[in-house]
C-alpha cells in the first residue's frame, strides 16, 4: 500500500470525470430530478418525509454500482489494468483510490440532492443531517464496491450494465422500500435480512423518524460499512497480476 | 548487480492459452544493453513471450529470469517498462495527464513526463485528449509511458506499427540510443525490414524459435538476399510448410 499511489489514482479518476462533463452532470442531476419528481408524485409532505430519505439511500447505491462496474471493466478490457499490474501499484492502492474518488463524488451528489430536498422540497428530518449523509455515502461506497466486484464477471459493457438490475433490483424489491418487510412472505423477509440495502433503507427510516443517533442506526451503519469492506475485498480478489 | 548477468534469461518456457500450447519450450538470453528483435508472423507467440517477460502471463513450466530476479517479482516493477501492442492508456485523459499519473505510480521524477513526451516527439500534443489522437500518436503515447522512470529493460510489442517511415526511423534511432546508454530492449515486429536494425534476432514461428542470431549472419547463413527470404528458407529447411 502506498499513499502516494492511492492519491494519484483518486486524482486520475476525478480528472477523467472532469473531462466527462455529461457524466458529471448526470451523476448530480438525475437523483435531484428524481427527488423532485417523487415529491410531487406523492404531493403529500408526510409521505415524502417518509419515502424521500429511503430513496436518498438507494440512488447513490445504484448509480455508483453502474459507474464503477463500467469504469473498472474499461480498465480491464482497455489494458490499463494489465499495465498497472506491471507497476509498483498494489491492488489496494487501486481499490482505495477508486473508493476515495467515488466517495467524494457521492458526497457532492448527496449534498446537492439533500440541499434541494431540505430547502425547496421541504423535507422534514427528525434525526441529524450528518447521519443521513453518512448513510448515503456508505451506500455509495457499497454500490461502488459491488460494481467493482461484478465487473470481474462481465466481458463487455453490455453485460456490465445488465448486472445492475441483477444485483440491485432484487435488493430494491426486498429492502422494505416498496412493501414493509414484515408484510412479505416469511422466506423473503429472511432473505432480505442478509441483503445490505435492507440496512441502508432501515438506517434512513431511523434518521427520518428518530431524533439523535440511535443504537439501531449504529448497527445499520456497521452492517453497511462491513458489507462495503467485504465487497472491496472480494473485488481485490478479482484483480490478478498474472492472467492466462 | 553484476553486469555479467544477462538482462533476460529464458529457459524451456512453455505456455498454454485457451487449452492449447502457444509456446513450446522457448529458450534464449539477452545481454545487457542489447537490442533484441522478436520477429515472426502474427499469432506465433511473440506477445505471449513478452507477457511472460513482464510477469503477467501464467506459465506452464520453465523459468524466466529478468535482471537477476524471477519475472514479475515486486523488485522488478520499477525496472521494467512494457508497452502492449494495443495502446493501454486512458482515452479520456490528455497525454500529459496520462504520463503524470503513470509517473506517480512508478515513482518517476517529476520531470520525466516532459522528457518522454519529447523523446517520442509528441511535445505539441501534450494537452490533447488521448482519444482524439491518431493511431500512430496513440502508439507513441503508449511507448512514452513505458519510457517513464528510465527502466533497465524495455519490452515493446510492435511499437512502430502504423507509423510513417520517418517516425519509424526516429524511433529506431531512439531505441539504438537507449541501448547505447545501457538499456536492454526487446522489440517485436512482423515487418521484416525493421528487423535488420537489431543486434540480434529471434525468428519465431508457431510457438518455437526458428533461428537466433545477428541479422547479417542469418542472411549469409541462408544465402538469402533479405530477411524475408532468410525466413522462408529457414522454414523450408525445417521441413515445415511455407503455406
Amino acid at each position: 500500500m502506498s499513499l502516494t499511489i492511492t492519491l494519484a489514482t483518486t486524482r486520475r479518476i476525478l480528472v477523467q470525470l472532469r473531462h466527462d462533463r455529461r457524466t458529471l452532470g448526470l451523476l448530480v442531476g438525475v437523483p435531484s430530478l428524481l427527488m423532485i419528481l417523487l415529491r410531487y408524485v406523492f404531493d403529500r409532505p408526510e409521505t415524502f418525509d417518509r419515502v424521500g430519505p429511503m430513496l436518498l439511500g438507494v440512488f447513490p447505491f445504484v448509480i455508483m454500482f453502474i459507474v464503477a462496474s463500467v469504469g473498472t471493466l474499461r480498465e480491464r478490457t482497455g489494458g490499463t489494468l494489465e499495465r498497472l499490474m506491471t507497476t509498483p501499484l498494489g491492488k489496494l492502492d487501486l481499490l482505495f483510490g477508486y473508493a476515495l474518488a467515488f466517495g467524494l463524488i457521492a458526497l457532492v451528489q448527496v449534498g446537492v440532492v439533500l440541499l434541494i430536498s431540505l430547502t425547496w422540497l421541504g423535507l422534514d428530518l427528525a434525526g441529524p443531517v450528518w447521519a443521513l449523509v453518512l448513510v448515503a455515502v456508505l451506500d455509495a461506497l457499497l454500490g461502488m464496491a459491488l460494481g467493482l466486484f461484478a465487473s470481474a464477471f462481465a466481458r463487455t459493457e453490455f453485460q456490465a450494465v445488465q448486472f445492475m438490475p441483477a444485483f440491485v433490483l432484487p435488493q430494491a424489491l426486498l429492502c422494505g422500500l416498496i412493501m414493509p418487510r414484515d408484510q412479505m412472505a416469511s422466506w423473503l423477509e429472511a432473505i432480505s435480512r442478509v441483503l445490505p440495502l435492507t440496512y441502508a433503507v432501515d438506517a434512513m427510516q431511523e434518521v427520518s423518524r428518530e431524533t439523535g443517533f440511535t443504537g439501531s442506526l449504529a448497527v445499520d451503519l456497521a452492517v453497511i460499512a462491513g458489507c462495503a469492506l467485504l465487497a472491496l475485498m472480494l473485488g481485490a480478489a478479482t484483480l490478478r497480476r498474472r492472467t492466462p | 548487480m553484476m553486469s555479467s548477468v544477462p538482462a533476460v534469461s529464458v529457459r524451456d518456457l512453455r505456455v498454454e492459452r485457451g487449452g492449447r500450447d502457444v509456446l513450446y519450450g522457448i529458450g534464449f538470453e539477452a545481454a545487457r544493453g542489447s537490442l533484441l528483435g522478436l520477429l515472426g508472423p502474427s499469432g506465433c507467440g511473440k506477445t505471449t513471450l513478452m507477457r511472460a517477460l513482464v510477469g503477467v502471463q501464467i506459465v506452464k513450466s520453465g523459468t524466466v529470469t529478468v535482471l537477476g530476479e524471477p519475472a514479475g517479482s515486486p523488485a522488478l516493477r520499477r525496472r521494467v517498462g512494457y508497452a502492449t501492442q494495443a495502446p493501454a492508456v486512458y482515452g479520456d485523459l490528455s497525454v500529459g495527464e496520462n504520463l503524470r499519473y503513470f509517473a506517480a505510480v512508478l515513482g518517476a521524477p517529476r520531470s520525466d513526463p516532459a522528457r518522454v513526451v519529447d523523446e517520442v516527439g509528441l511535445g505539441r500534443h501534450r494537452d490533447q485528449v488521448a482519444a482524439t489522437l491518431s493511431g500512430g500518436q496513440l502508439t507513441r503515447v503508449n511507448l512514452a509511458v513505458a519510457l517513464l522512470g528510465g527502466p533497465e529493460l524495455l519490452v515493446l510489442d510492435e511499437p512502430t506499427v502504423g507509423l510513417d517511415p520517418v517516425l519509424r526511423q526516429e524511433l529506431w534511432e531512439l531505441f539504438r540510443e537507449l541501448a547505447g546508454r545501457g538499456t536492454t530492449l526487446i522489440v517485436s515486429s512482423h515487418v521484416m525490414d525493421e528487423a535488420g536494425r537489431t543486434d540480434r534476432l529471434l525468428l519465431m514461428r508457431e510457438g518455437r524459435v526458428l533461428a537466433d542470431g545477428a541479422p547479417e549472419s542469418l542472411r549469409s547463413r541462408t544465402g538469402a538476399a533479405d530477411l524475408e527470404g532468410a525466413f522462408l528458407r529457414l522454414i523450408t529447411e525445417r521441413g515445415g510448410s511455407t503455406a
